[in-house]
């Protein structure tokens, strides 16, 4: 975890980079010392927007649903969203199910969107086909390499899952 | 001391100065970030969870194709001077080297190389899978973490999300948890003061930049990262093609600025190389930093074909082995003097003096 520049003691949320005469530097902020250095969150939001959203967890201005978000830990790893706000990292996968309405918003605000568009991934159970195709490649490959006892492994885990 | 001898070329392959453009860009690095389905993230995992993530990827490993021939190095086994060492061969994050060995029951910490290809484990995600390639080259970089990402995610059941992609401990990863990142020397976009402009017009565009060692450090010897902002939203390849074309337009703008420190400063920059290499063939004693910036004067000169018979790959060894660690780890300090500014002076006239011996 990178320390906070100024104060050395809690973790920077803030990264802040300025170019002045061609010299770059950048500076790695708490909350607080970020807050008291006036580095202004409002017109480069988009830029660092963590920080920001960071400040804005668990306020009393979130209501409804995100009030109970705000008060829950979540069952997978036992983290609350003050815990995500202090280190910027979340506790397990399940978070992301737990703290969803507040990870939609600082996704979308991190990347400007929140429904990924790549890979998508087939899990090993869900998938033996996938699982099939992976171990032919292995053993198209095995074969290439004329590594045979590979190969010969390879050939038995295909026919047991065919 | 670690043997990186058993990595196949100690994992030195993508700084042989080959591959596109491999005068301005050094190297690719692509990273895919990964969570094992079920099990807390790294930082909020006890020591059961972080050998279970372990004995998962290693299995995994070892039944890829990626397994074979491949070394593996247990962060807790190491000294720190040897941590440090993949750090800076870029084998391993500074996150990954510098985590404390001293948490009980062990960090879990480890890194597989199979070349300049391999996994991260119980870094801020369980795994890391990482390549570099020399030279611009993000389309074979990715085929090839694609292949290890099928790989091991045949075997490991991987934490993903049907709205929000891959699930990592930052958010600022999740998505396609795919960070690519050019190492580019900018020199010439430095002499003319046209840095500023167009690093900030990368940040216009969704990427991001820092200096080569690291975040937090100031720029040196005009290197600079330039990556991937969003990972989120955008598909594997839409990420790598923005990237690519950013990359190759800053490339053409550090051509057309050299060209113009050619036409309207020739003598000014003659001088200015020729100093840089005169400056390292005999100096007695160089910082650092101060290495890394006259390397990079002699860089622009051998670019330029202004200084003849030295080879980028030499160029960028010395920036490897100049670094501390490897400096501790392969050369004698030169006695009575506990500086190390003396052996790397030592080193890169050694080094240099080889080259033009050659070229006699």
């Amino acid at each position: 975890m990178t320390l906070c520049d100024t104060c050395g003691e809690r973790e920077a949320v803030v990264h802040l980079t300025q170019i002045v005469d061609n010299t770059i530097t950048t500076l790695h902020l708490c909350e607080r010392c970020a807050a008291e250095k006036g580095v202004e969150m409002g017109a480069q939001v988009a830029k660092f927007p963590l920080g920001d959203f960071l400040a804005s967890l668990g306020k009393s201005a979130v209501a409804g649903g995100a009030a109970a978000e705000a008060a829950a830990s979540c069952p997978g790893c036992g983290a609350a969203l003050a815990d995500f706000r202090q280190t910027g990292r979340l506790g397990c996968a399940r978070c992301y199910d737990t703290f969803e309405g507040h990870l939609r918003d600082l996704l979308r605000r991190l990347h400007g969107n929140t429904q990924h568009e790549g890979e998508r991934y087939g899990a090993p159970s869900a998938g033996p086909v996938r699982r099939l195709t992976e171990l032919q490649e292995q053993l198209r490959r095995a074969v290439a390499a004329e590594d045979f006892e590979l190969a010969a492994q390879l050939r038995d885990a295909i026919r047991g899952l065919e | 001391m670690i043997d990186l001898a058993l990595v196949p070329d100690g994992g030195l392959s993508w700084l042989d100065g080959s591959g596109p453009q491999a005068n301005v860009v050094l190297s690719t690095r692509v990273r895919l970030a990964r969570n094992v389905n079920g099990v807390a993230f790294t930082s909020r995992a006890g020591p059961p969870d972080r050998a279970r993530v372990l004995d998962l990827v290693d299995a995994a490993w070892r039944g890829s194709p990626f397994g074979r021939g491949s070394v593996r190095f247990l962060l807790d086994d190491l000294a720190p001077d040897d941590r440090l060492l993949l750090h800076e061969r870029h084998l391993a994050s500074r996150e990954l080297t510098a985590a404390p060995s001293e948490r009980e029951g062990g960090s879990g910490s480890a890194v597989y190389l199979s070349g300049s290809t391999g996994v991260m484990v119980n870094e801020e995600d369980h795994l890391r899978l990482q390549t570099l390639h020399s030279g611009l080259a993000l389309g074979p970089a990715y085929a090839e973490l694609e292949r290890l990402d099928a790989s091991l995610g045949g075997a490991i059941p991987f934490a993903f999300h049907s709205e929000f992609g891959y699930l990592t401990a930052c958010p600022t990863n999740a998505g396609t948890g795919l960070r690519a990142s050019v190492l580019i020397h900018l020199p010439g976009l430095v002499l003319t003061k046209e840095i500023a402009k167009v690093l900030q017009g990368l940040t216009q565009v969704g990427l991001t930049f820092r200096g080569l060692y690291g975040e937090g450090s100031e720029v040196v010897g005009n290197f600079f990262q330039l990556s991937n902002q969003t990972t989120l939203g955008k598909s594997e390849e839409e990420l790598l093609d923005h990237l690519g074309k950013i990359v190759r337009q800053v490339v053409t703008y550090e051509e057309q600025a050299r060209q113009v420190l050619l036409r309207d400063a020739p003598t000014i920059i003659e001088d200015k190389v020729w100093r840089a290499y005169g400056l390292l063939r005999h100096a007695r004693s160089l910082s650092f930093e101060e290495a890394m910036n006259l390397l990079s004067g002699v860089r622009l000169g051998v670019g330029l074909n202004l200084i003849p018979g030295v080879g980028v790959y030499t160029l960028n060894k010395l920036l490897i082995f100049t670094q501390p660690a490897h400096l501790a780890a392969y050369e004698t300090r030169v006695p009575g003097d506990t500086d190390a500014r003396a052996a790397r002076a030592a080193y890169v006239r050694r080094v240099l003096d080889e080259e033009a011996g050659r070229r006699a």
